[in-house]
């Protein structure tokens, strides 16, 4: 366990948190159903986010993060760690940086769990305010993708279970492929309203539906 | 558009995603001190400027965040090579012309 003052950023009085698209406002002509929409968006907020740096070299950090989290550390770019029905997942972004989601509310323990396994060299932050997940469906999600990003989402290319940091509308965004046809973004808090505007303008002409 | 190789991403990106950092493999002079008001310039200022292969450091911003190395021709943009910081070019106009 490091020595270190550790916070639970999610207080235990009931205060009303709200999502960083809680103020948002489109004016876009949305498909009342989700059956006859090209694109369904639906906002997984509240979950927990949390910035892992460590040596991927190091065998002990390695196999520490796994009986922390039980998914392994992935190695290289693409492949994600997932445990779907914990609801985690873990994500290569560079060399000695990872991300990992875990459900709301615990995203603490996962820190804890973390600085008590772990040892030597590490550092893990709570990053849970700074970032939304958007989850996309629907048949027409990878064509509207394409007007967004010149990554290749082409199914050879992007195979179910990977995961990108790239450019996404004039920012950046990390694109993920839950299976054959859900997608999620990881998007900035500072430019969640921004890209949602977009995305429901870019997903206009397919026919777009948001869901709660 | 460039087409580059990300050396720890393993993967061709879009130049889109990457940023021009400058010459690489500037050694900064080992006792500063020491160094003359000459050669400080030389380190701070002055750049090599070739025409051809040319080894400068490239940096993938939305991507992994960490800089590289990459072999470019400056006549035709070509880029032929990339490596990782603390590696060194396999490439350069010497070897490009006893290739040909």
């Amino acid at each position: 366990m490091s020595e270190f003052a550790t916070i639970d950023l999610v207080p235990t009085e009931p205060v009303k948190a709200e999502s960083p698209l809680a103020m948002c406002r489109v004016d876009v002509i949305t498909e009342p159903k989700a059956q006859s929409a090209g694109v369904v968006v639906r906002e997984h907020a509240f979950l927990g986010h949390l910035v892992l740096r460590g040596n991927a070299g190091d065998a002990g950090f390695v196999n520490g993060v796994e009986q922390a989290l039980g998914v392994p550390l992935p190695l290289k770019m693409g492949p994600l760690s997932v445990d779907e029905a914990r609801g985690v997942s873990l994500q290569w972004i560079s060399p000695d940086e990872w991300l990992i989601i875990v459900p709301g509310g615990e995203a603490f323990a996962a820190e804890q769990r973390l600085r008590e396994t772990l040892g030597g060299h590490f550092a893990v932050m709570n990053v849970s305010g700074g970032q939304t997940v958007l989850e996309l469906s629907g048949p027409a999600v990878p064509e509207m993708l394409m007007k967004c990003t010149p990554y290749d989402v082409h199914p050879n290319h992007f195979p179910v279970g990977k995961g990108v940091s790239t450019t996404f509308a004039k920012t950046t965004a990390i694109i993920r492929r839950l299976d054959e046809d859900r997608w999620a973004l990881v998007i900035r808090r500072s430019f969640a309203d921004y890209l949602y505007r977009w995305l429901l303008d870019a997903s206009e002409e397919f026919g777009v539906h948001v869901a709660r | 558009m460039l087409h580059i190789y990300c050396p720890h991403c393993e993967e061709y990106r879009e130049e889109e995603e990457f940023r021009p950092k400058g010459e690489a493999h500037i050694a900064r002079p080992q006792n500063p001190e020491e160094t003359s008001d000459e050669e400080w310039g030389d380190y701070l200022f002055f750049r090599k400027n070739p025409r051809g292969a040319h080894h400068e450091q490239w940096y993938h911003a939305a991507g992994c965040r960490k800089f590289f190395n990459v072999t470019r021709d400056t006549v035709s943009y070509e880029i032929l090579e990339t490596y990782k910081v603390g590696e060194l070019p396999t490439i350069d106009d010497t070897s490009r012309r006893a290739a040909k």
